[in-house]
């Protein structure tokens, strides 16, 4: 427990450092009206919080990066399982994984836009394309690197090989989904962002965007902080997830 | 009668580029119901290979395996398998999650295939250890899991490929004892591969002799008649037998040596 307090203590000491620093800087270093120190920020934040722009924007954002996030995992973990376990699969579908993977999703906003208008259908697509990809590959992964000693002792304790899917290759698996999906956590945040700076009604981009046209430089920097902290906080979430609901997944050999 | 028969048994490992590799070539052995054969060999001599096709992990390229009088195709619960590494255990099942996984998947009732589960757990002695998760144990703990996973199965025949390799000495020595205990008392056929000369004798009713590979196949056997405190190894009759199994498996040694500096 003592250690776990040290532990909490450190990370908080750490967080305080980058304001302590970032006051500094912004008050002695370069002071500016461009770069406002943190409790500027911070009473923007609250002032924005209480008239609910704060609250609307950051929900808009959230709302399509959820949507798109368990879509495109929904989509992708399956694919992946199928890539992983069957040849004819892997060789079927590489040449789209392969290919698509490397076209960020920020290169296909324009597109998006032109297909879905720039409502929310293009902001899904954005974050279900950003997903998808990165689960397949860590899922297929996954599948490849179960130790064929599980595969071959379930078969001579009496598995039949749909048995072996779903009580061996499918748990042994997780741990490598649920990587692929953290990392397309941080992917689906990169990219709402991007999407909503060139086309949106609302969100954080397009709040980052109109606060530019006005020179809002202490708005910008509150959606920037609370980019940080939603992202920080998904992570977080995430993690706890997978030690509370996943921990005995945890990798093996 | 003999409860496993391999007889002209062939493996050929095809390469993509270079020649094919002749693992065993008109490997032949009887293993009578109830006997624990050691097979014994030098590394790269073939005997996981055969062990492999007994399981029905690979197919032999030449030759018949049959286990109770049927021809062996693919790997199924009459030939129980216990694995030298500890990969095969799966992480995310406790303990006894693990050994009752076999009765599971051929359906038998959750009660029924618990209580089998603890009687085979206590019976390699882990009583109490039921919700441990294999990364919370011991090597030599985990291979006591794989013993009672298979076990719980009651397969017609134990398949075991040095299970005991990559364990310390002490632990080692325990786990003979115990699984010599414990095949005594469940009177199961076994396969056990080894290039343990001492656990050869420690456990065998019969050794086999592997010459060295390429293309290997048996030598001889040995028969080890000897009494519980006669498998001692400073015991005179242990000794007899080392000799006899050291004389038939030196030159062989020797070979090995030799082609693996070539």
């Amino acid at each position: 427990m003592n250690e776990r307090a040290r532990n909490v203590g450190l990370y908080l000491a750490g967080f305080a450092s980058l304001f302590a620093i970032w006051h500094v800087a912004a008050t002695w270093i370069i002071p500016s009206v461009l770069f406002p120190p943190p409790w500027q920020v911070i009473l923007k934040a609250v002032e924005l919080a209480e008239d609910g722009t704060l609250w609307e924007q950051s929900s808009a954002s959230l709302a399509r990066i959820a949507i798109g996030f368990v879509g495109g995992s929904a989509i992708g973990i399956p694919i992946g399982l199928a890539i992983g376990s069957f040849p004819i699969v892997r060789r079927l579908l590489e040449p789209y994984t392969e290919f698509l993977r490397f076209i960020p999703a920020t290169a296909m906003i324009t597109v998006a836009v032109i297909w879905f208008g720039i409502g929310e259908g293009s902001k899904i697509f954005l974050i279900i394309y950003t997903t998808v990809f990165i689960v397949i590959i860590n899922t297929a992964a996954g599948v490849s690197a179960v130790a064929p000693n599980k595969i071959r002792a379930a078969r001579s304790l009496g598995a039949s090989p749909m048995q072996v899917f779903f009580n061996v290759a499918l748990p042994a698996t997780v741990p490598y989904i649920l990587t692929g999906m953290r990392m397309a956590m941080a992917n689906s945040f990169v990219t709402i962002i991007a999407a909503e700076l060139v086309a949106a009604n609302n969100g954080l981009g397009r709040m980052i965007w109109d606060s530019r046209l006005y020179m809002l430089v202490d708005q910008i920097f509150v959606a920037l902080l609370v980019l940080g902290l939603l992202g920080f906080t998904a992570d977080r979430l995430f993690r706890w997830g997978i030690y509370a609901f996943a921990g005995r997944f945890s990798p093996v050999t | 009668m003999s409860l496993v028969q391999l007889s002209g048994v062939s493996k050929v490992y095809r390469s993509l580029k270079g020649g094919d590799y002749t693992a065993v070539r008109d490997f032949s052995l009887e293993i009578p119901a109830g006997e624990f054969f050691c097979l014994l060999g030098t590394s790269g001599c073939g005997k996981t290979t055969v062990l492999n096709m007994v399981a029905g992990f690979e197919a032999a390229s030449a030759g018949s395996i049959t286990v109770a009088d049927k021809p062996v195709t693919r790997p199924a619960a009459d030939r129980g398998v216990v694995f030298q590494g500890d990969d095969s255990l799966y992480g995310w099942l406790s303990a006894l999650g693990n050994i009752e996984f076999g009765l599971r998947m051929r359906g038998v009732p959750a009660k029924e295939r618990q209580d089998k589960a603890r009687h085979y757990l206590e019976l390699v002695g882990l009583k109490g250890q039921d919700h441990k998760h294999p990364q919370e144990l011991s090597g030599g703990m985990k291979q006591r899991i794989q013993i009672a996973r298979v076990l719980a199965n009651e397969p017609q025949m134990l398949l075991m490929d040095e299970p005991f390799a990559a364990l310390d000495a002490h632990t080692r020595a325990s786990l003979q004892r115990e699984l010599k205990r414990i095949c005594r008392a469940t009177g199961k056929t076994v396969l056990f591969i080894t290039h343990d000369i001492d656990e050869a004798i420690i456990l065998a009713d019969r050794i086999g002799v592997m010459h060295a590979g390429p293309a290997s196949k048996l030598k001889g056997t040995v028969p080890v008649a000897l009494s519980d405190a006669e498998r001692e190894r400073t015991h005179d009759r242990f000794l007899e037998v080392y000799r006899e199994v050291h004389a038939m498996i030196r030159d062989e040694v020797a070979l090995s040596l030799e082609r693996s500096q070539a």
